[in-house]
């Protein structure tokens, strides 16, 4: 039998028809690592990375595409119409701002991605303040433990929405609305008869957004830091899937990324240092998701996660724990809703009855839809978490500087999110057909 | 049959509240051989394929595995032995590349992280032995047309090494080019010394890749054919059961070709 194979293999090398993409010639004979011919593998170079994106991009995956270039709009349009928009200290604010309602949509995105949603995480991220302010400051428990508990009372909240899910078969949007009015009753239960508590100085809280790294050398030690960690991850990928001998990502590629992430890396580094420096509350945010998304991309349970949220049955027969992976999803929805929870009493220098109410919930749910995560499940990605928050709190930061009322924040942002749909629904669409050739 | 069989079922009942779906039903499945299962729409074959992959538990019998009496009360337990499946509905991740599907659930790994360097190679390899042609090992498998999709969940079956493979009506939604592509594959499974049971509604395709014909009937034997020694006929009427019936009448009036048509429903 081997001999049949090698046969075949033998005629598919030597007809060029075989070895897949037209411009296919483009690459040198015996530069190219030897790959199975019949693979439409790309071709090396950076043309090939281009016919790749392109064929992407045709295929409905616009991935970041959408809201990246929303972003430069939204950027131009605010800054023609106010010059303060893209100034050090707004720019500062909205890395600050939106860490709280970011780590929130982050976990927003774990439950998409299973093809869910979370209704609830506004009214965790009040309980989150309240547990923490009743604890710390009405009760005098160590800052820390209270930090600590609170984030914990919110996975133990988002497990029991889970488990109600999972394990008896509610539905998680019902689950969830039933979360988002239980959750805030027991918020103004725990906030008792004071209404709101405010942040004690130098609490661990305050820190959260008040802290600032203001030595210069920090953002662009952090920046330093991030382009090379991602510059090496790339290299020591390309070079592992070479000695492998399987299709890698051309050097030029490699360069091309590396180089945009590092002006956006020196460029951010820039402007904060131009203003109080490097907010922690940004840093947070950012290792929040850097891990996040390690978790979902590179590790099994990041499989599991794509994988019920595509087809929960097939998960099911390929001996994945569903019951699981959903409650702890749900679990980890509500650890990240009450921690954001949290970036938003610092804020608002408290914890209130209301913190979390309002027009939170549907921010967080948007910014994870407009970063590019579908609504259908299985597709999205945890950055998609920072780069919507970025959408939405720079809309709510130009119109703030162009005093604009709230009413008017409302309206562009549901029409942001209803075109973040639109293009999700039409890109789904749109790869179906492709698909089938 | 010098072989021994790999996998025996021996008086198999199972029973869905008021429905006998099986009912002493015994089945022996030899190493390298093509054994189809036929028969009509609700005859049990799907029932039975499930009680060995460990989906239905039997209510009644012995399963026995390389001589052996072996339980099989979970889908697990099925795998451990060596039995993988292919349902009728691929059970694929549509949104999962190629690579993720094949070894989904089974992912190659350091610790909790995904060693997906090691896992595409595999599935290089592994598509390459078999011939199977797909564009890319990388793009989602919504992308796929039906035989491809088919082809993958095959080869998923094949990540653990399997003795036994399962196949449920793996033709039944495709076109003739695609179709053959996949019985190729059937064959190319059997060359490697594994017993395939193949479910089919299509005699043609039977009559094409199967060594033995096994036919259920309401849940119960109907015989076992050797599939080049038997006609077309001859399987048809264990099929139907009784030789007065629509088909055989039919088959009185339009000859062989309405048949086929009729047994390819
Ligand atoms: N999960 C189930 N619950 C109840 N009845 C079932 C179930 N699965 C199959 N049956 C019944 O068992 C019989 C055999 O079905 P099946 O094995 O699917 O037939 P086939 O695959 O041969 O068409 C049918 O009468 C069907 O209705
Ligand atoms: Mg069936």
């Amino acid at each position: 039998m081997s001999d049949t194979v090698d046969k075949e293999r033998g005629t598919e090398t030597a007809n060029p028809e075989g070895a897949a993409p037209a411009d296919g010639d483009a690459v040198a004979p015996g530069a190219a690592p030897v790959v199975d011919p019949r693979l439409l593998v790309r071709e090396q170079g950076f043309a090939g990375y281009l016919t790749d994106f392109k064929r992407r991009v045709r295929g409905g995956e616009l991935g970041s595409l959408p809201v990246i270039l929303g972003l430069i709009i939204i950027a131009v349009i605010f800054q023609s119409l106010n010059e303060n928009f893209l100034s050090a200290g707004s720019v500062s604010d909205i890395g600050v701002y939106i860490a709280g309602t970011g780590i929130m949509a982050t976990g927003i995105v774990f439950v998409l991605l299973l093809g869910e949603i979370d209704l609830s995480v506004g009214s965790v991220a009040g309980v989150g303040a309240a547990v923490w302010a009743v604890l710390s400051v009405t009760n005098g428990v160590n800052d820390w433990l209270s930090v600590v508990i609170a984030i914990f009372a919110g996975l133990v909240i988002g497990t029991l929405h889970g488990f109600f899910f999972a394990r008896v078969g509610v539905p998680a949007f019902v689950v969830t609305l039933a979360g988002f009015l239980g959750w805030s009753g027991l918020q103004i239960w725990l906030m008792g008869s004071e209404g709101s508590i405010n942040t004690p100085e130098g609490s661990v809280v305050e820190d959260l957004t008040g802290y600032y790294f203001e030595d210069i050398a920090a953002a662009y030690g952090l920046a330093v830091v991030s382009v090379l960690a991602y510059a090496a991850a790339l290299l020591v990928d390309a070079k592992r899937r070479r000695a492998a001998r399987l299709p890698s990502r051309p050097v030029s590629e490699i360069v091309v990324r590396t180089a945009v992430m590092a002006v956006v890396a020196f460029v951010a580094a820039y402007v904060l240092n131009q203003s109080r420096g490097l907010p922690l509350a940004l840093v947070i945010f950012l290792a929040v998701l850097v891990i996040a998304d390690f978790a979902v991309r590179r590790t099994t349970y990041g499989r599991q996660i794509f994988a019920v949220g595509g087809n929960a049955e097939a998960a099911r027969r390929a001996g994945i724990n569903v019951e699981w992976v959903r409650i702890s999803v749900f679990g980890i929805a509500g650890m990240l809703a009450a921690f954001g929870g949290l970036f938003i009493a610092s804020l608002s220098g408290g914890a209130t009855k209301s913190l979390g109410a309002g027009n939170t919930l549907m921010n967080v749910i948007a910014a994870a839809v407009i970063g590019g995560t579908s609504l259908f499940g299985g597709r999205g990605k945890i950055w998609s978490a920072l780069l919507g928050i970025l959408v939405i709190q720079s809309i709510q930061q130009g119109l703030n500087l162009l005093g604009m009322a709230s009413e008017i924040q409302y309206m562009i942002t549901g029409a942001v999110l209803l075109a973040a749909v639109v293009i999700d629904s039409v890109s789904r669409r749109t790869q179906k057909t492709a698909g089938r050739t | 049959m010098a072989k021994e069989a790999v996998l025996a079922l021996r008086g198999i009942s199972k029973r869905f509240g008021a429905v006998q779906a099986l009912t002493d039903v015994d089945l022996e499945v030899l190493p390298g051989e093509v054994i189809a299962l036929v028969g009509d729409n609700g005859a049990g074959k799907s029932t039975l394929v499930k009680t060995i992959a460990g989906v239905h538990p039997i209510d009644d019998g012995t399963i026995e595995w390389q001589g052996g009496p072996v339980a099989i009360n979970r889908p697990h337990d099925a795998q451990d032995l060596g039995i993988a499946t292919v349902y009728q509905d691929l059970a694929l991740c549509d949104n999962l590349d190629v690579v993720a599907n094949l070894f989904l659930g089974n992912e190659a790994r350091h610790a909790a992280v995904l060693d997906e360097i090691a896992m595409e190679k595999r599935a290089m390899e592994l598509l390459d032995t078999l011939s199977i042609r797909i564009p890319s090992v990388r793009i989602p498998v919504a992308s796929l047309s039906g035989g491809q999709r088919q082809v993958v969940a095959i080869a998923r079956a094949l990540i653990g090494d399997p003795k036994v493979v399962i196949l449920d009506e793996p033709t039944a939604a495709l076109g003739v080019e695609q179709t053959a592509q996949v019985l190729d594959l059937v064959e190319r499974l059997r060359e490697r010394g594994l017993a395939v049971i193949l479910i089919s509604h299509n005699m043609a395709d039977v009559q094409a890749v199967a060594d033995r014909v096994a036919v259920l009937r309401l849940g119960r034997n109907n015989g076992v054919f050797d599939v080049a020694t038997t006609s077309h006929e001859e399987v048809i009427a264990a099929i139907t059961g009784a030789s007065d019936n629509a088909v055989t009448r039919r088959q009185a009036r339009t000859g062989t070709a309405g048949l086929e048509k009729e047994a390819a429903k």
